[in-house]
């Protein structure tokens, strides 16, 4: 019935659709409505001979502004807001079965994962045995380096039945996984090292880049969407935060009565709910986060306004602190793993406040709060760098200042160039979606870079 | 007195128009959103004009007052689509607005009666 569509058509369809769904009135399937609108206008258009681009503009524009539209929506939806937290979109009949169904398979995936998590201790690996009962290498061990292997796979499977992955695009995605899992898992790391501990850390950043692509249903090359999925992230972070805070509670509270009454639940919860829970809930909060999006695109943009001048104050503080004292940042690798797991935070921060803004709006405060937050950062990134250099010239090359070196060098070359374009972005001289450009663009490389710790760094040190 | 009066209809009353119109037109049978919009242009020779979306959120009130029954249908091969589908709570309406209409409409007749005016543009509508 409808002709194909160009490829860069479809990635402008595709942008529209996120630019609707932004908007917290509008569901998933009212979007989808709006688009198979959209479709039949553009392709009558195209019988009637216009081009395809001046047919989508008509088209568009036949459709209406996005705010009108927003708020149409708004007032017909507004009086059943509260609704939205129990199930998403839709009306009430279709709701029964349409997203039912949806959050039942949902459920699967996350039951999935956490059956997966526990599988394991079939075999008799123990998430709890740290090596001391003396059967060599403790178990805990396998599950650091196999969590994220292990709870990944159901995220991206969710991922790719609701967007309808191509076979193609999950084999793909599949390999990193198997390439993964077989690399941790034969690469023979000595006990307790800092190589098996690096590639713990950075094996769940390079799967979460992967499950990204699932996220993007595989259309990952274009810098738009994949800011979609640092938006995704973000409020991902705070749901799971959240969540895991609630069920920190219900677990505190459901020892503390079984104890009244003389039974120790305690290890039930310990090994059995706390663990499963918390990796099904890995592939619940993105269900979450896509059903519930209304509520938490009002809470993410607060916090990251509350934070963005509470850390600038920090780091200036710290600076000022270092200035008069004298005392730098000392080499010890507790301090450059706090500095470090900081600047991850600081950056975090900046690009989710980045994703969380209207990239048409001219320059505001937060701007240059922000650009005091990244060039305060760009200090302690160089002062830490120095630090660590020091350290090698000193004594050598080992895993950690390695690592710690790459990670600093990635986030020095992202800090400067975002310092930079912020700046000019404050004087007028550039817009805003250069710096939006940057950052999407700069995603391969945190998953190069993880990549290289991961594969790279054990064997280059003897896996010690 | 000649008026001379453009055959643009005001948003007020396309906005009252609305709903009887989308319910006679389903009343016809179920229909999606895009013929909808198509049938409204022809019934009225292109005269009431209509921001293209704007009917979505009108089809999901009909709904959500029970006018009108709204399922997903997905043709083999095709992208799914939403049909809608009056009910008999949305023809008993439908047969109520258009009692409402037509005393509106014949009052106005009346009133009018004797009034001349050129309408230019305001061709009979076809359909």
């Amino acid at each position: 019935m409808d002709s194909a569509i160009g490829p860069g058509i479809e990635a402008q369809i595709r942008e529209w659709r996120s630019y609707l769904l932004r908007r917290r009135t509008m569901h998933q399937v009212d979007v989808d409505e709006l688009e198979d609108h959209l479709r039949s206008e553009m392709s009558e258009l195209g019988a009637a001979g216009l081009r395809e681009d001046e047919s989508f503009l008509v088209a568009i524009k036949r459709i209406g502004g996005i705010n009108e539209l927003s708020r149409e929506f708004a007032r017909e939806r507004s009086s059943r807001l509260w609704k939205q937290l129990v199930l998403a979109g839709g009306s009430v009949r279709e709701r029964s079965r349409w997203a039912y169904a949806e959050l039942a398979i949902m459920l699967c995936f996350a039951l999935g994962a956490a059956i997966a998590f526990k599988l394991p201790a079939a075999f008799g690996i123990d998430l709890m045995d740290t090596g001391a009962s003396g059967n060599g290498e403790g178990d805990a061990a396998f599950y650091l380096r196999n969590s994220a292997l292990l709870a990944l796979p159901f995220l991206i499977g969710f991922f790719a039945w609701r967007r309808r992955l191509p076979a193609r695009v999950v084999v793909g995605l599949a390999v990193p996984f198997v390439a993964a899992a077989i690399l941790v898992n034969l690469f023979p790391f000595a006990e307790g090292g800092d190589t098996e501990a690096l590639a713990a850390i950075h094996l769940p950043i390079l799967l979460w880049l992967v499950a990204g692509v699932a996220y993007l249903g595989g259309v990952w090359r274009a810098g738009a969407p994949r800011m979609d999925f640092v938006r995704f992230t973000g409020e991902w972070f705070i749901y799971y935060t959240l969540i895991a805070f609630g069920g920190g509670v219900l677990s505190a509270l459901t020892v503390g009565v079984f104890e009244a009454i003389n039974i120790d639940v305690s290890p039930i919860i310990a090994s059995w709910v706390l663990p499963c829970g918390a990796v099904g809930a890995v592939v619940v909060v993105a269900w979450l986060v896509e059903a519930k999006q209304s509520v938490i695109e009002n809470m993410a943009p607060v916090l990251t306004a509350v934070f963005t001048p509470l850390f600038a104050m920090m780091l200036v503080a710290a600076i000022i602190g270092m200035a008069l004292t004298g005392n730098f940042i000392d080499a010890e690798r507790e301090v450059l793993i706090l500095f470090d797991a900081l600047l991850v935070l600081v950056l975090g921060l900046v690009l989710y406040a980045i994703s969380a803004r209207d990239a048409e709006a001219g320059p505001a405060l937060m701007d240059a709060v922000q650009l005091v937050l990244v060039v305060s950062a760009l200090v302690i990134d160089v002062l830490a760098l120095t630090a660590i250099l020091s350290r090698i010239t000193e004594f050598g090359w080992t895993p950690n200042r390695t690592a710690g070196l790459g990670l600093n060098l990635i986030l020095l070359a992202n800090l400067v160039w975002t310092a930079w374009l912020l700046a000019a972005f404050l004087r007028g001289v550039r817009p805003f979606a250069d710096l939006e450009r940057w950052q999407t663009a700069y995603i391969p490389v945190y998953a190069a870079w993880a990549a290289v710790v991961v594969a790279v760094v054990p064997p280059l040190f003897a896996f010690k | 007195m000649h008026t001379k009066i453009e055959a643009r209809i005001g948003k007020d009353l396309v906005a009252a128009s609305a709903m009887p119109l989308v319910l006679a037109i389903l009343d016809d049978g179920e229909s999606y959103g895009y013929a909808i919009l198509k049938r409204i242009n022809e019934l009225s020779g292109g005269a009431l004009e209509w921001t293209d979306g704007m009917l979505y959120p009108l089809l999901h009130r009909l709904d959500r007052l029970g006018y009108v029954e709204a399922r997903w249908i997905a043709p083999e091969g095709g992208r799914r689509r939403r049909y809608y589908r009056i009910t008999p709570a949305g023809r008993n309406t439908l047969t109520e607005q258009r009692r409402q209409w037509e005393v509106v409409s014949e009052a106005l007749r009346n009133a009018w009666h004797g009034f001349p005016i050129t309408i230019s543009a305001l061709s009979p509508a076809k359909g």
